[in-house]
């Protein structure tokens, strides 16, 4: 909680928001990952060696490691940061799909993760993947049989809705994900990295949706390497970096910190 | 803040705990809200992996014949003149309904872990999925069913009153086996290593439930093994079924209780314990 306080004590302008209607409350939230690690570390840590030490070669990847922000109606969060700062992991949490090993997230409604990588069910027709998605989500497969043509259309997929989704792109798999997420208005949308794979047209096109989920009061997360989308889409931005908030607010800021920041690691 | 005050300060705007499962009764109305999804699923996944054969999904109703006739042939000619009563529709009885459970709790077992993909990508109760695998084998039975009624019907050349109690047997039966599917997915889920020892489990409950010879005539000198041996949940389905359709076989009211106890238990017990876990699905 030390962590709200220091931030809204920083930045007094967003104290006004107090009244305003909060959306997503992420207060202290950490994830701890255990994974069964083979081969050699690069660096050392603990770890027993032994047959029958179960737990031998079970490692703790601590990925988020006490994150607090507010997000408030009408805002649309970029988060940014450099490969594996925690940013996919906090996402995931926060739609319900990693469970946090510390603090607690509150939210309007159970937010919908777009998650990259990879097809839903890569032995199934794209079309068949659009009815499935759907209907998980908890739509009607009537509804859904009627958004079959419109979500096609949108991901620019046609010509090869009927073939298997194993046989898709990773760019194809990732704009058919996108579109059955985006096909119908969600309180709270968090879309990961699913854009950046896409070409420029593509991209445009989902700009305009995002922008459009938002003026139709849905709140929206996007996880982005592309500052331009960031940029184009977002009102606010958090920077993650090894699982802590490094920056949190302005667009333009935070971007231009970030920037910096890589140019200088970099060199 | 403290914690109260936050939890209180998101209660009053109407903000829900995230990561917590739902209750157990709105878990089930979610469930039940989307069973469209869990049908579709089957449908689609039956079709893709028979996609790829050039008899397609000829092999539901070719599998269990030649399965069928290969346990016929060799257990009738290994049992000799110890074959149970009736055999050829005793075993083919057995050996479908066994494989309608035991491909229940098989393919239930791996429902998570083959659908990666669609668990990380989205949130929905994740009970349809072994729900799902287990409409799939309800599908592949009736063709199977239909088999065993064609077997009878030339072997005992006629239609009983009793071929009726086939449909709440079915129904114990699929409920037993959505609670064994459940049961399993969270087991395997869990503790990967489980999933070597499910066709041992499988394997033991084909020898001791009687799918090709009579469990009572073989235990007709011990009682008392056979009291125990009797509550064995796979026994009373195949027996009960048998009853229902095998000339020469009775439906005991003692095993009918037994088969609503076992359906009715583990279907409870089972999505209980599978709901328990909802939120840890998702680790990788």
């Amino acid at each position: 909680m030390a962590e709200i306080k220091k931030v809204a004590s920083k930045k007094p302008a967003l104290k006004k928001t107090a009244e305003r209607k909060p959306v997503v409350i992420v207060d202290g939230v950490h994830v701890i990952y255990k994974v069964y690690a083979s081969g050699k570390r690069v660096t050392r840590g603990q770890g027993k060696n032994g047959i029958f030490s179960k737990t031998s070669n079970l490692r703790e990847v601590h990925a988020v490691k006490g994150v607090s922000f507010t997000v408030y109606e009408g805002e649309s969060i970029g988060i940014i940061g450099s490969n594996g700062s925690g940013k996919s992991t906090l996402l995931r949490a926060i739609s319900g799909l990693t469970p946090i090993d510390g603090g607690s997230i509150y939210a309007i409604a159970r937010p919908t993760l777009l998650g990259v990588g990879g097809a839903l069910l890569p032995n199934i027709s794209g079309e068949r993947n659009i009815l499935l998605g759907g209907m998980a989500m908890g739509e009607s497969r009537k509804e859904m049989q009627g958004a079959v043509d419109e979500i096609a259309k949108f991901a620019g997929l046609e010509e090869f809705i009927d073939l298997p989704m194993r046989t898709y792109s990773s760019g194809m798999a990732a704009r058919l994900k996108f579109a059955i997420a985006a096909h119908r208005d969600h309180d709270i949308l968090i879309v990961d990295e699913a854009l950046s794979v896409g070409d420029k047209q593509f991209q445009n096109r989902s700009e305009a949706r995002m922008r459009q989920l938002r003026e139709n009061a849905g709140t929206v997360f996007l996880v982005s390497h592309a500052m331009e989308s960031i940029l184009e889409t977002c009102n606010r931005v958090i920077w993650l970096e090894k699982g802590l908030i490094r920056m949190d607010g302005e667009p333009k800021k935070v971007v231009a910190a970030y920037s910096k920041y890589m140019e200088e690691i970099s060199e | 803040m403290s914690q109260e005050n936050l939890a209180a300060y998101a209660a009053e705007h109407g903000l829900k705990r995230m990561g917590a499962r739902p209750s157990f009764f709105n878990y089930l109305a979610e469930t039940w809200q989307r069973r469209d999804f869990a049908v579709a699923l089957s449908t689609f996944s039956n079709e893709a992996a028979n996609a790829r054969n050039r008899l397609g999904k000829w092999w539901n109703i070719l599998l269990p014949t030649i399965q069928a006739a290969t346990y016929g042939l060799i257990f009738g000619v290994i049992l000799g003149s110890s074959r149970p009563h009736n055999f050829l529709p005793f075993l083919f009885t057995g050996v479908f309904l066994f494989s309608f459970m035991s491909g229940s709790f098989y393919s239930g077992a791996s429902s998570i872990t083959s659908n990666s993909g669609l668990v990380r990508s989205l949130s929905f109760p994740r009970a349809l999925l072994p729900i799902s695998t287990v409409i799939t084998q309800f599908v592949n039975l009736l063709p199977q069913i239909g088999i065993l009624l064609v077997t009878l019907l030339i072997i005992q050349q006629q239609i009983t009153w009793g071929w009726l109690a086939l449909i709440p047997i079915l129904f114990l039966m699929t409920m037993f086996s959505a609670g064994l599917a459940m049961i399993a997915a969270r087991l395997t889920a869990q503790v990967r290593d489980l999933s070597k020892l499910l066709p041992f489990v499988t394997r033991i409950f084909f020898y001791i439930s009687g799918i090709f010879f009579s469990v009572d005539k073989v235990l007709a000198n011990h009682p008392d093994i056979y009291a125990f041996v009797k509550w064995n949940p796979v026994y009373d389905f195949i027996e009960i079924a048998r009853g229902a359709l095998v000339e020469g076989y009775t439906m005991e009211t003692d095993i009918w209780i037994a088969c609503v106890v076992w359906a009715v238990v583990t279907f409870v017990f089972g999505s209980i314990f599978f709901w328990k876990a909802e939120e840890e699905y998702g680790r990788d």
